[in-house]
């Protein structure tokens, strides 16, 4: 097992990013869906990269998904997984696969929100196998 | 309008430097900037357009200006990464199709050996007001891992391989070894490439490009100009650009901005990738080579791998020649940024003066492409295609 021991920096909220944080802080992972077009997208926007509409709300994910690529970075001196994982929402996003065999990672495999702590921020959401 | 015919590449020069301990960043500016005059037989005097990009210090274009000396009516700082180099080719052949400019000077230096920076390995932040590092950043993207991500979706959707992408770099090794400023001039088997390190799966440390310090620099200027100037001709046939991003989260790094910024150029420059006989494609990693020729038409999107295979890119040897001075995996990648290097080879093969052991014969139409940023979020590609003059 491995994937967590890597010291995460703390990821800057701004005004516009603010709830997506203290959903984090309570365990929920949120994106943002547009009102005008229906289309979520991800990492958050106060306005729609899609139709350029202001009228986007937060929604909560489901919490699953699958990753769609991934890296073992073996460089570093802990080893740690970068990943694209395709949340059952639509949108894919950057994250860590954490808590699992980074030797047995597999695109397609189903995945399930965490968070892990950071260095004086908020958490982040992270994946471990479903 | 078409800048088709409209401008010509009248100077280039490849600063010789691999590590520059012993000066400035503007320094190199410079030297590469007099180097690329001198090889056009024109003057600091004549620049009358000016274009760098993010690694030129201070306030970029405005410091350089001042410490060279520049009098300008046209300035251009375009920045998207290694690839800006290619895409202000393009934008000082429109810049002097609309009599903006008659000379345009590109630069391009940097000292990251000099000043020890884990270029491809350590995390970039942008800074807070980035609107993606707070979504990006925690989770520790290095240039390497994030390629390594397109790598491995890749191999995944196509049954791409290491030892096809090893091939990539045998074919710079090859080359490098005839050069005598390359900062490798070993030449490597697939056994070599596939046996190094991993760094960031799926890629080995021969995947990735060198480090480097140096520069180059390019003259761009109007086809009057061009005539009265001894050098043989090299005319800007077409140009493409693009942004590639993440699309509000709808990803997929099975490709790169090159296939738009391809279709536009070659449009542009009525020509056909089969009309094409030297290729300088930005090779940061192996895998940016390989999806590259499939964006630009070389081969089927997912038959990159089958297509690098058994020599394929080597000169004398495959039918596409590519980066015949080793490219960023053996020869230079001044300041992290490959772009104008690719020109710069692009446009020795075109006047003849490779060296001779990788001269491409009969070369007539040569295409340079840069990618600038991360395939895996956001990056700037560009294609420039350029014809000899006989």
């Amino acid at each position: 097992m491995s994937g967590s021991g890597r010291s995460i920096p703390a990821p800057p909220v701004s005004p516009e990013t603010k709830p997506f944080w203290d959903a984090a802080a309570a365990g929920r992972l949120l994106l943002k869906r547009c009102e005008a077009c229906r289309e979520p997208h991800y990492y958050p926007r106060a306005i729609c990269p899609f139709c350029g509409s202001d009228r986007t709300t937060w929604l909560e994910a489901s919490g699953g998904g699958a990753i769609y690529s991934y890296s073992v970075f073996r460089r570093a001196p802990v080893p740690y997984a970068i990943a694209c994982v395709t949340l059952d929402e639509g949108p894919t996003m950057m994250t860590n696969i954490v808590d699992a065999d980074l030797d047995a990672l597999r695109i397609g495999q189903r995945v399930r929100v965490r968070f892990t702590p950071t260095d004086g921020g908020p958490p982040v959401p992270t994946f471990a196998p479903a | 309008m078409t800048i088709k015919g409209k401008a010509y590449i009248a100077g280039v020069y490849e600063h010789p430097t691999r590590k520059a301990d012993d000066k400035s960043l503007a320094q190199l500016h410079a030297e590469v900037a007099h180097g690329a005059l001198a090889d056009a037989g024109l003057t600091k005097a004549d620049v009358d357009g000016y274009f760098c990009s993010g690694d030129a210090p201070g306030l970029g274009g405005l410091s350089m200006a001042d410490y060279m000396g520049l009098e300008l009516r046209h300035i251009d700082t375009t920045e998207t990464g290694g690839s800006s180099y290619v895409v202000h080719v393009g934008h000082a052949a429109q810049a002097i199709a609309a009599g903006k400019c008659d000379v345009a000077l590109i630069t391009l230096a940097g000292r990251p050996r000099a000043e020890g920076m884990a270029t491809g390995t350590a995390p970039r932040n942008y800074g807070a007001a980035a609107p993606d590092v707070a979504f990006e950043f925690p989770f520790g993207p290095t240039v390497v891992n994030q390629y390594a991500m397109a790598a491995m979706r890749h191999m995944h959707q196509f049954g791409t391989t290491s030892a096809q992408l090893a091939w990539i770099k045998v074919a710079a090794s090859r080359h490098a070894q005839h050069n005598p400023h390359a900062l490798l001039r070993e030449v490597v088997t697939v056994e070599d490439v596939v046996s190094s390190p991993m760094v960031a799966d799926p890629l080995h440390r021969l995947d990735c490009c060198v480090i480097t310090d140096g520069g180059g620099a390019i003259v761009v200027t109007r086809p009057e100009i061009a005539r009265s100037l001894k050098r043989p001709r090299v005319r800007v046939l077409g140009a493409g650009e693009a942004v590639k991003h993440q699309a509000g989260g709808k990803i997929d790094l099975t490709y790169t901005g090159a296939v738009w910024s391809g279709p536009a150029a070659f449009a542009e420059a009525a020509v056909r990738p089969a009309d094409v006989k030297y290729v300088s494609i930005y090779d940061s990693f192996t895998i940016t080579v390989l999806i590259t020729l499939e964006d630009l038409g070389f081969c089927d999107k997912g038959q990159g791998g089958k297509f690098v295979a058994d020599g394929n890119l080597i000169s004398g040897v495959g039918r596409l020649p590519f980066n015949t001075d080793g490219g960023g995996l053996c020869n230079n990648h001044p300041a992290n940024r490959g772009g104008l290097t690719k020109v710069v080879e692009a446009v020795r093969q075109l006047r003849g003066e490779a060296h001779p052991a990788v001269q491409v014969k009969h070369c007539d139409i040569a295409l340079a492409h840069g990618t600038g940023g991360s395939l895996a979020t956001r990056h700037g590609s560009a294609t420039l295609i350029m014809e000899r003059e006989s």
